[in-house]
């Protein structure tokens, strides 16, 4: 009985010799030599696997930076400046600073600006919807609200408001762009998150000539030029009946929010406007405050 | 045992209320919006402008490539513009718009009722007639006729099938040209024979139009080579492939078209507009609709004008019913729902269907409960199931690998569907995108 108890030590012992020194000759004989820096590089990313970088995955995007010349034209937008600089300084390369950006919805189609006149009941896919007809509403271009952006977003950084139109998170985005491509009437637009989070664009995108654009939806760019003539950084172009803010120009001197007579340019993160005092009325003032001295 | 095709199908409720009804002329509007795109392929090029005066029959737009059709004008009067205006899917499409004044033809239209049964012209005079009268597939997929006449090289055509079929459900335009223009379809049977050179020609029929096969038959007695296919119900049998199928038991290979099994397959309306091209020199400038509807006051066939609004035609049956909660261009099927009844009736048109709040509205979707059903119903022998979990995913090279491109869009998955998934929807979707990334591959 102890022989039999014996062998079986034994001889499972041997198989488990033979078969360690068997792995490690294959594991030595088909060893994949890979750079180390690709391994330290994927831990400074922040892992989300967003594809925001073009690559699929961190470690897709580690091993392009690894592999690069130079840093130009890669960067994490998760991670953002600070991450990227960590990534430069380990592979010894530099890494150009990159303004953070943030996804803005072009669109004021709420819900009381854009009256709807038909009931969308298929399937809740704005890419679905849009194949099938121009939307709920009388305007081609606006938000289908369906939530193709949310649904893609892997940050949480966007869900449906309730005036059915999409809103950004500001502090979850990362401009990774992924609701830019999901959205089917291209109504989302990275933009320069701007000092102190405030910017100033154009919430539109309807193409149509200012009277149907106007019918469609009241907060609707009607093309009037009025912000282009406003504009002393010339930022604002109108083109197919359409303003659009060229962000790297606009000095964020809110002239052209006071102008637009539909209100299509939004405005975020400024500090509530001080009251206009009329000119007239301080000059009446004056002339009281005079009349009463004398 | 009646013919049928062997996989798949279904069979919803027939509800062809307007059946057996005659044909109705529906009076000329005021106003047609003839649209520059009513077929596949490139748009036509107007060739009018604004102010001029044009004769009903009269070429306004020409085709503009190999895949595309003429346009002629389905009225007498003035070009009031040429612009971009709202179709029935809410989008901007050029149209041409004609204010009428009186009902003037073209002169050469031989207008008298008389039947013309001489075959006097000669393969290529035939096709250059049908290309000249803008004709198209009038059973909704307006493939332009002409192009199907001529087999490409390499291959050559042996059987003519004539899509009789008429499987969507409601829609009685087919049936109702079958019993009034019987001859004529059978005289433009024998044109399209002559144009392709074939000797035998078959007609589908559903089982459901019993006079339309007897009435046929009888006149088909008198030609040879023509003969009359009674087939079983069963949707979607007006497929091309499923009718090819059913008819003379040959399978179309995936991504082939019907020529490489030797057929060729109009719809019986295309027929009767090319006897009507051929013989009479009519073009393509109006078309039989059916308008329907459980709670249309009086559905029936109408002879409609391209460019006609579809408010005039509902008009026609009786105005809007007030339980209304879609109108569909087409059938109940494959059709689409209209958000504008301002837009025109076009060379696809077959149908206006009301539906009901009821009927209309659309159950919610559920979990998958993989029960597959819609496997058994795809006419195609795809899996809608899984396609519709790729599209969703929008993985394009495995929705190619599974044969998305095959898919046929008649709806059978959805419809059969018991967790009311919009399975064809995330399917077309995903076929789109599948077929982009082909086309771009090929570039």
């Amino acid at each position: 009985m102890s022989i039999t108890v014996l062998l079986t030590i034994i001889s499972l012992c041997a198989i488990g010799v033979t078969a360690a020194i068997i792995l490690y000759f294959v594991a030595q004989k088909f060893k994949v030599i890979e750079d180390p820096r690709i391994d330290q590089v994927e831990d400074i990313l922040p892992g989300a696997n967003c594809g925001g970088c073009g690559y699929p995955g961190c470690r897709g995007f580690a091993e392009a930076t690894v592999k690069a010349e130079e840093l130009d034209g890669l960067f994490c937008p998760v991670g953002g400046s600070d991450t990227m600089s960590e990534v430069a300084k380990c592979l010894g390369k530099e890494v150009v600073a990159q303004t953070p950006k943030i996804a803005v919805v072009k669109c004021n189609g709420t819900c009381d600006n854009r009256p709807k006149h038909n009931k969308y009941d298929g399937a809740q896919s704005c890419a679905i919807q849009a194949s099938l007809y121009c939307g709920e509403s009388g305007c081609q271009y606006g938000c289908l609200g369906c939530g193709d952006c949310v649904s893609v977003c892997n940050f949480d950084a966007i869900y449906m408001g309730e005036d059915g139109l999409p809103k950004v998170i500001e502090d979850k985005c990362v401009a990774c762009g992924a609701c830019v491509e999901a959205c089917p009437k291209n109504i989302i637009e990275l933009r320069n998150k701007g000092p102190k989070d405030r910017r100033v664009y154009v919430a539109c995108s309807s193409k149509d000539k200012g009277g149907i654009a106007r019918k469609a939806c009241s907060a609707a760019c009607i093309g009037c030029m009025k912000c282009a003539k406003e504009c002393p950084f010339d930022a604002i172009t109108v083109e197919n009946n359409l303003a659009y803010i060229d962000f790297e120009k606009c000095k964020l001197c809110r002239k052209c929010v006071a102008v637009c007579p539909t209100g299509a340019i939004n405005e975020t993160n400024f500090p509530p406007r001080k009251p206009k005092v009329e000119k007239k009325e301080v000059l009446n003032k004056e002339a009281n405050t005079n009349k009463s001295e004398n | 045992m009646l013919k049928t095709f062997k996989i798949g199908g279904i069979h919803p409720p027939e509800n062809k209320l307007s059946k057996g009804k005659a044909i109705e002329v529906l009076p000329i509007p005021e106003k047609v919006m003839i649209p520059l795109s009513q077929h596949i392929g490139a748009p036509a090029t107007a060739i009018v402008a604004k102010g001029d005066t044009v004769k009903v029959g009269q070429l306004i737009a020409k085709a503009s490539g190999f895949i595309s059709a003429n346009i002629h004008s389905s009225v007498s009067g003035t070009i009031e513009k040429i612009d971009n205006i709202v179709d029935a899917s809410g989008y901007p499409k050029p149209m041409i718009i004609i204010k009428v004044e009186g009902d003037e033809w073209e002169e050469d239209i031989n207008k008298s009722a008389k039947i013309n049964s001489n075959l006097e012209y000669n393969k290529d005079e035939i096709i250059e007639k049908v290309a000249k009268a803008g004709i198209v597939g009038l059973g909704g997929a307006t493939f332009p006729a002409n192009v199907k006449l001529m087999p490409p090289p390499g291959s050559t055509a042996e059987v003519l099938i004539i899509n009789a079929v008429e499987c969507e459900p409601y829609l009685t335009s087919d049936h109702s040209i079958m019993l009034e223009k019987g001859e004529e379809i059978i005289i433009g049977t024998h044109i399209i024979m002559k144009a392709l050179d074939v000797k035998k020609a078959i007609i589908g029929i559903e089982n459901n139009k019993p006079d339309a096969i007897k009435h046929l038959n009888e006149i088909a007695k008198k030609h040879i080579g023509i003969e009359i296919c009674p087939l079983k119900v069963r949707y979607p049998q007006g497929g091309e492939k499923q009718l090819i199928k059913a008819t003379i038991n040959k399978e179309v290979p995936s991504g082939a078209l019907p020529i490489a099994v030797g057929a060729v397959v109009q719809n019986v309306a295309s027929v009767l507009a090319i006897y009507e091209a051929v013989q009479l020199n009519k073009p393509l400038f109006e078309r039989i609709v059916t308008i329907t509807g459980k709670s249309v006051a009086s559905p029936g066939n109408y002879l409609c004008r391209i460019g006609t609004p579809i408010k005039n035609i509902i008009e026609a049956a009786g105005g809007i019913p007030t339980d209304t909660g879609k109108i569909i261009g087409g059938g109940p099927m494959m059709g689409k729902a209209l958000t504008n009844i301002d837009a025109p009736i076009t060379k696809g048109s077959s149908g206006v269907l009301i539906l009901n709040t009821r009927e209309s509205q659309r159950e919610k979707s559920r979990d998958c409960i993989r029960c597959a059903k819609c496997v058994d119903v795809c006419p195609m022998g795809l899996e809608p199931f899984l396609l519709m979990t790729l599209a969703e995913n929008n993985n394009l090279e495995r929705l190619e690998k599974d044969n998305i491109m095959d898919c046929i869009e008649c709806g059978s998955c959805s419809y059969t569907c018991p967790a009311n998934r919009a399975l064809l929807d995330y399917i077309r979707l995903g076929k789109g995108r599948t077929g982009q990334m082909i086309r771009n591959r090929k570039q």
